[in-house]
């Protein structure tokens, strides 16, 4: 591989993790959320995968791809609002139904789905950041998604948010030890309800990215366990929203790995390339969590790291 | 200070009443949860236009109305049972694995490649007990470090049974389309095919392979393991409370460890099966979603090997009967899909309802 070759990979690389962290950075934010209210959502693959298909079924009937992104947000909430309500219920476990909904969501996506395969809906446009330069590997390397930008506010944002405002301070406690919240009188079942639903419509808005820009059309392989993915990865950034921004741009890199060497002519070994952020995953976690210690920065409610 | 129960000298015919009484809500709430769920899913045909009795009645003549709908839901039934013992066994210790998908994948990948060698001169009895060990050993590792990276390294075993899903099948492609694809077959990229002689041939009399038979002893032997011997024993105390198994000096790791092996291998003789028995060679057809339906059978079935097999059956039906729904109703091929993520949700709903009947209550206690 040559020096031509090396920056053309590094230039595709480096755009390939903006655009596919991006769907990573909304999930991993919106679960996040979640997490730090004290429960576990494993069904947002389901919301994200659902959420792609509203987009571009919206997308694609009114001409709007923004109305798209709307809608997909709204649809996150409503399987939000189911996980959230179906675990208040006693005896009920939020592992469990996240399952289910992981499978019921991607279900019901595959299911009316079907008839938006084939139509090409309007796509999100981008914003150029890359004009200053005169190569034009760069310039289009720069191409950013609006998407993108305004989930780095929102990780900022919520950082911020978590530790200066009381409504973080409500969010933390209840997922620190739910007894204590009570002694305060926040009512926990609703904290943990209302953060579930608000987590699935950052995931909804994740799975618009993918149908609506990056790969950009509707198919039925269009997640394959980026949902999940974001999971173990604000375990990795230890429920910090900065963190996840970080390890979203990192996923996304892994992931832009095969694509981006494709690019150059090399397809050998693209399942291989294709299996990177998995092995990538497994191996973060493996080396993040220790079973000796508790997790630092870990919601004392969460039933997964206990 | 509580009374010490005095046990009632005479012989209990309430007794037996009452034992009835209470296993009777095992059976009794998952029934009312599928019957919930097939009221909620027929709210959803009308709402879309579609006749739910009709979609009933087509589910019932493809899934169990003629002997030839019987031998295909049995057929599909027997990966479902082998599959379901996946996420039932690793669930006595109260783990939630959700991989078998990628066991079963492997396992099959793995006898369809230790046939390759084998197949020119060995006897087929010989290839396929070898085939039959490679799956096994295969599932059996897969899901097997799953559980060791639940003990030894503290990771959530349903995130990374997930994830080694994703990775099988990456394998799985990747071998596929490259090294060890049959260069004789320009259609769908596979393994070179087994041969017919090699292959197994149905249960005289039906069309259905002996997998069912496989998987029904399997869940005959789990069961036996899980409540008659002092493993199985063990193994529901883990479940219970793991610091105090710990605090008894149970050897939690190796209960784990064999717990997760056993139930990889009972996936990868699915995936044996799937090979030696239907396709006769491994490609991405190997990627059913059985696995991820055994989830929905061993939940259903609330983690009890005997009641995997009639629940499997049952799934198995609705899945055989998929294709007579599509065509005649003109409905998606992910009809089934939703029908099985709605009885999966409402049956965790019904999860609330134990305990709330006083009828399912002993009289005597």
């Amino acid at each position: 591989m040559d020096d031509v070759g090396l920056s053309t990979v590094l230039l595709a690389m480096l755009a390939g993790a903006i655009r596919v962290s991006t769907p990573f950075l909304f999930v991993a934010l919106g679960e996040c959320l979640t997490e730090k209210s004290g429960r576990i959502n494993l069904g947002l693959e389901g919301t994200l995968v659902f959420g792609a298909m509203a987009a571009y079924a919206i997308s694609y009937e009114t001409g709007s791809p923004w109305l798209g992104v709307f809608v997909a947000g709204l649809t996150g909430v409503l399987f939000g609002a189911l996980h959230g309500a179906i675990c208040k219920l006693k005896g009920v476990n939020d592992i469990a139904i996240g399952i289910a909904l992981m499978l019921f969501g991607t279900g019901l996506a595959f299911f009316f789905g079907k008839s938006y395969i084939q139509p090409v809906a309007p796509r999100l446009s981008s914003v150029e950041l890359g004009s200053w330069s005169s190569d034009p590997n760069v310039q289009k390397a720069l191409e950013v998604n609006p998407l993108f930008l305004i989930g780095i506010l929102l990780a900022i944002v919520m950082w911020w948010a978590f530790r200066n405002t009381r409504l973080g301070l409500v969010i933390r406690t209840t997922g620190d030890s739910a007894p204590a919240a009570l002694a305060l009188g926040i009512n926990v079942d609703l904290v943990r309800f209302l953060a579930t639903a608000a987590g699935g419509f950052l995931a909804g808005v994740g799975g618009a990215f993918l149908s609506l820009y990056y790969p950009g059309s509707w198919t039925e392989g269009l997640s394959s366990g980026q949902g999940l993915m974001a999971v173990a990865l604000v375990i990795f950034a230890r429920w910090n929203p900065l963190a996840c921004f970080g390890a979203a741009l990192l996923f996304g890199a892994a992931g832009a790995l095969g694509p981006a060497l494709q690019s150059i002519g090399i397809s050998r070994g693209y399942h291989f390339f294709n299996a990177a952020p998995y092995v990538m995953t497994l191996v973060i976690m493996i080396l993040s969590i220790s079973p000796k210690r508790s997790l630092r920065g870990a919601p004392g409610e969460l039933s997964i790291t206990k | 200070m509580a009374d010490i129960p005095v046990p009632a000298p005479s012989f209990a015919f309430s007794e037996v009443l009452d034992r009835i009484r209470r296993s009777a809500e095992y059976v009794v709430i998952p029934l009312l949860a599928l019957a919930a769920s097939a009221v909620l899913f027929s709210v959803f045909l009308l709402f879309l236009g579609k006749n739910p009795i009709d979609f009933y009645s087509l589910v019932w003549r493809g899934g169990f109305g003629t002997s030839f709908s019987w031998q295909n839901t049995l057929v599909r039934a027997s990966p479902l049972i082998l599959a379901g013992l996946c996420v039932a066994i690793p669930a006595r210790l109260g783990m939630v694995v959700i991989g078998g998908e990628g066991a079963l994948v492997l396992g099959g990948f793995a006898a369809a490649v230790i046939a390759i060698p084998m197949v020119a001169w060995s006897p087929a009895p010989l290839t396929l007990l070898m085939m039959m060990i490679a799956a096994m050993a295969v599932g059996g590792i897969w899901i097997g470090f799953v559980g060791y990276l639940r003990h030894y390294r503290g990771i959530n075993e349903t995130i990374s049974s997930l994830l080694l899903s994703y990775i099988a099948v990456s394998i799985l492609n990747f071998f596929v389309e490259g090294a060890l694809r049959d260069p004789s077959d320009p259609n769908k990229p596979s393994t070179m095919p087994i041969g017919p002689d090699t292959m197994i041939g149905a249960i005289p009399g039906t069309s259905v392979h002996w997998g069912l038979v496989a998987g029904i002893i399997a869940c005959i032997a789990t069961w036996v393991l899980m409540n008659r011997t002092t493993f199985g024993f063990a193994a529901r105390i883990t479940g219970g409370n793991v610091r105090a198994a710990m605090a008894q000096g149970l050897p939690v790791g190796r209960l784990v460890l064999v717990s997760t092996a056993l139930a990889g291998a009972c996936a990868g003789l699915a995936g044996f099966f799937e090979v030696a028995a239907i396709h006769g060679k491994a490609n991405a057809s190997l990627i059913a979603g059985y696995g991820f339906t055994g989830i929905l059978v061993s939940f259903l079935a609330r983690h009890n090997p005997l009641a995997i097999i009639p629940v499997a059956i049952f799934l198995g039906g609705i899945d055989a009967a998929g294709g007579l729904v599509q065509r005649r109703m003109e409905l998606p091929d992910a009809t089934v899909q939703v029908l099985q993520g709605l009885m999966f949700l409402v049956l965790l709903v019904s999860e609330t309802l134990y305990g709330r009947f006083s009828i399912f209550k002993a009289k005597g206690a």
